[in-house]
């Protein structure tokens, strides 16, 4: 199969607009007849179900929590991009398809990065109309604030909150929806399965978590907006509840998963402290503005950061990244971090951490401004540490954060399969090999609000669809698959917890598929991985049954996904013969220990198609032309 | 570094609304005064896993302190006793070496028991759905400037905007009241000039439906605010009362 990305003809400015002339419309009226079903309610599901039913489409939108506004995009706290250049600071929708281009270290696909930085416009336009509070200059309009791997101010922000800000926006508008009896909410429900008849996606399986019970629900369409797949290494960011089941299930069904090796590792969380933690928690980006990250000269000085003296430490990214300094781009400042912790040069009681210390900003500018920048952060920081960071450095350590892989997606956002779109997180998007801050929220609502209205309608339009209802044989069978599993799940009765073995599964991932890979280490976790595998399903417990709320049972589920979705990651950063944005193979690097792309082999999107229960699968390479813009080695120094 | 202490603790356990619950005791040996309350939880029901029994249901997810999924009575208090500050936040260095910690599910007629600590919070979403939200479809939006509106008024609409839905002020209330939810959305939303067209029908039809639901009225007792994890002050609720005394006199709305 060839993949095809239907990237429309015409100069890249034209394009959006070309093709939406081109792309077959649904009469009002026809709209009303077709039946839409949306699985997740974060920026993308909710922005898509919430528009989708505003024109006129029947709606079923799924979420995992007791209501939608829960999904974790309302943790996202640092801001969103657009292209509005109210700074006057020499913007364009250009520069910030460039930044984002080149920030993903050019493994993106040029059409669809324009087209993001196109609509990022009308997104800030939207969000402001649904009464999101975003922060405002005195004059009343609004504010902008500057991030990582830009130089200019182009950042929306609504204080440390502006995930949850835009996610209300979109729920609200998604329960507005309700309320006319377009969006129908199916609350606590798991997918456990993508419908397929006829080749196209026709509708899921899905567990209502509450009563147990395996329900089918048929549509003319489906949509994933299922977020990301950080939490394969256990610990990180994402919320608990974060998971890659929806999309994995989809690609066993038949939809290329592209990239899943790209995953972001945030420079900036507070460290692991103990075996029973449960999850990473982020300080913003932001922080990076005004404390000075350093360590120890000398390896295993356990003083306290404040007896060390100036001349006894080692600021080592103002010293390797002069220009940038500690601004340097997310998977720069998380590698350095690692490589100073390596060399035994951590610190704090596990030795991986770093000092990020504001003694230096607060003698500048005095407490009151630091306090003022920051003092929620600080807040937080003593909340879960208990230290103060006024007195003390902060300590801070790298953690998985985002994925940039994910399901992929054509110029339509349409999987291979046809009528399964992907969208948000979930998808390969458009991030390339790294995302750069405040874009995540961006290209979430992008595709929910601006993207899938569109392309979904000339999908319908363009398409013969036949009636299917949920008697059909492939509900039926789906359906019984999806009992089998969870009796299968229910009936492990051994001795060691899921938990522990996810945290098993996510110290193998981390060690060996983390922020650097060696082809050595990639092999060990090929071998670790389905051993692994095999003593979840022989020695794992999973308590009760499966006729009510069982949280221990939708964790297994859970896991025994991730169990065989991580040898597909190890496979993908084995296929991939270079170092490029977060994926850092040790034996492609600079003589700096800088990435090393391999631009004549490796410009391309990797694309794997399942084959079966223990078949290799088979990777597809679409490969990336640039037109626009020139391929560089990256450099922040 | 980290300490550690022993604690009682007295959860509630309850099978399925229709069952009856209980307070069940649990001695926890060497917690870690660094746990968060959720991983003490954590810790707790990956032995009773071992044990073969069935551990605590609770509703958790970001561990953030922004999703609002998680919340329990703790000690009589709904999060606990730290001010500002979600169950999820909570850690255990808050505790002394043994404290017997009582542990309740949020209760309130219009929060239907799951099971064990968990609710069903729905009815936030039938309240917003009658009218927390601003009528603009995709693409109908003008020019985000083209709005001005003062700092300070976005300021005031931001720390209502601020509310996670977690439903502590429900629990806190002696009436079971969503005012402070209600009139956290009402000030949000009628404080921005976007807001305003609708300001009127969305005070007269979110009360209603406030009232249909179940849940009590305010009569001061203030409780809510002081268990509000993103600390929403009551005068939003004053702003509700004005909103709603405006729309039913000067309004056209019903």
């Amino acid at each position: 199969m060839k993949l095809d990305p239907k990237v429309p003809g015409g100069p890249i400015e034209q394009k959006w607009d070309r093709h939406r002339f081109e792309l077959k419309l649904v009469s009002p009226a026809n709209k009303r007849k077709f039946e839409i079903i949306v699985v997740g309610t974060g920026l993308a599901g909710a922005s898509a179900s919430a528009t989708l039913a505003g024109l006129g489409y029947n709606v079923k939108t799924f979420c995992l929590h007791d209501t939608p506004r829960r999904a974790h995009s309302i943790a996202a706290q640092g801001g969103i991009n657009a292209a509005k250049n109210y700074p006057g600071d020499g913007d364009s929708i250009w520069r910030l398809f460039y930044d984002t281009i080149k920030g993903g270290d050019f493994r993106s696909r040029e059409a669809n990065v324009y087209r993001l930085a196109q609509i990022s416009n009308e997104i800030i336009d939207q969000c402001v109309a649904q009464g999101v509070p975003f922060a405002r200059e005195y004059g009343g309009l609004l504010a902008n604030r500057s991030f990582g791997g830009a130089q200019v101010s182009r950042t929306f922000y609504a204080r440390g909150q502006t995930g949850q800000q835009l996610l209300l926006g979109a729920y609200s508008a998604m329960m507005r929806q309700a309320a006319a009896g377009k969006v129908t909410m199916f609350p606590r429900r798991e997918m456990m399965d993508l419908v397929v008849v006829d080749g196209c996606a026709r509708g899921i399986i899905a567990r209502n978590l509450i009563t147990g019970e395996i329900e089918r629900h048929s549509a003319h369409a489906v949509v994933l907006a299922t977020g990301g797949y950080g939490n394969v290494y256990f610990l990180s960011t994402n919320g608990m509840n974060s998971n890659v089941s929806a999309i994995w299930r989809a690609h066993k069904k038949g939809a290329f998963f592209a990239n899943p090796c790209f995953v972001q590792i945030h420079p900036t969380c507070i460290p692991v402290h103990g075996t029973y933690q449960s999850k990473l928690t982020l300080m913003s980006e932001s922080l990076r503005n005004d404390g000075r990250v350093w360590v120890p000269k000398k390896p295993g000085d356990k003083r306290p950061a404040n007896e060390i003296p100036e001349e006894e430490r080692d600021y080592y990214l103002e010293r390797k990244y002069p220009s940038f300094g500690n601004l340097v781009p997310r998977d720069v400042a998380s590698r350095a971090a690692k490589e100073q912790c390596d060399a035994g040069k951590g610190v704090g009681p596990t030795g991986y951490a770093v000092y990020l210390d504001f003694r230096d900003a607060i003698e500048r500018d005095g407490k009151e401004v630091i306090e003022k920048k920051y003092g929620n952060l600080f807040e937080m920081y003593e909340r879960i540490t208990g230290q103060n960071a006024y007195e003390t450095p902060m300590m801070i350590y790298p953690a998985v954060h985002y994925v940039m892989g994910g399901l992929w997606v054509d110029y339509n956002l349409m999987s291979t399969i046809p009528g399964l779109f992907v969208l948000g997180e979930a998808n390969f998007s458009d991030h390339g090999a790294n995302r750069l801050g405040a874009s995540a929220l961006m290209q979430g609502l992008a595709d929910g609000y601006f993207i899938i209205p569109y392309t979904i309608g000339g999908y319908l339009a363009g398409t013969a669809l036949g009636d299917v209802n949920e008697e059909h044989k492939a509900f039926r069978d789906a359906s019984m698959e999806a009992e089998e599993r969870v009796r299968k799940l229910l009936s492990l009765k051994g001795h060691r917890t899921v938990d522990d073995i996810h945290r098993e599964l996510g110290h193998i991932m981390w060690e060996y598929c983390g922020m650097a890979r060696s082809y050595d280490g990639l092999n060990k976790a090929k071998e670790f991985i389905p051993a692994l595998r095999e003593t979840f399903w022989e020695e794992a417990i999973v308590p009760g049954d499966g006729k009510q709320l069982n949280q221990s049972l939708e964790r297994a589920g859970r896991v025994a996904d991730f169990l065989e979705f991580a040898e597909l990651m190890v496979d993908d950063a084995l296929s991939r013969d270079e170092s490029c944005g977060c994926h850092f193979n040790v034996a492609y690097q600079t003589e700096d220990h800088e990435a090393k792309r391999n631009d004549e082999t490796c410009c391309y999107v990797g694309a794997w198609e399942y084959r079966g229960d223990g078949q290799p699968e088979i990777l597809h390479k679409e490969p990336l032309v640039f037109e626009y813009v020139d391929l560089i080695q990256r450099s922040y120094k | 570094m980290s300490n550690t202490i022993n604690l009682t603790l007295k959860i509630w356990r309850q099978q399925g609304p229709h069952d009856k619950g209980h307070l069940e005791t649990y001695e926890m040996k060497d917690v870690s005064t660094d746990m968060s309350f959720l991983e003490m939880l954590d810790v707790l029901n990956e032995r009773l896993t071992l044990e073969g029994k069935e551990p605590v249901a609770f509703d958790h997810d970001c561990r953030e302190g922004i999703c609002g999924a998680c919340g329990a009575v703790v000690n009589g208090i709904a999060h606990g006793p730290m001010k500002g500050t979600t169950l999820c936040q909570l850690h255990m260095r808050h505790f002394n070496d043994g404290d017997t910690i009582v542990i309740e599910p949020f209760r309130a007629r219009a929060f239907k028991l799951v099971k064990d600590l968990m609710v069903d919070r729905s009815a936030f979403d039938e309240i917003i759905q009658a009218g927390g939200y601003i009528s603009v479809n995709a693409g109908q939006a003008p020019e985000a400037n083209t709005i001005p509106v003062p700092a300070d008024k976005a300021e005031l609409a931001m720390d209502a905007a601020a509310c996670i839905g977690c439903g502590a002020c429900v629990a806190a209330c002696p009436n079971a009241s969503a005012m402070l939810f209600v009139g956290a959305k009402i000030s949000h939303l009628a404080l921005l000039p976007q807001g305003r067209p609708e300001a009127a029908k969305r005070a007269l039809n979110m009360l209603r439906k406030m009232d249909e639901l179940g849940f009590g009225n305010c009569t001061n007792h203030t409780e809510c605010e002081a268990v509000c994890p993103k600390e929403i002050s009551i005068s939003n609720i004053a702003r509700f009362n004005r909103e709603f005394i405006k729309a039913s006199f000067g309004s056209r709305e019903k």
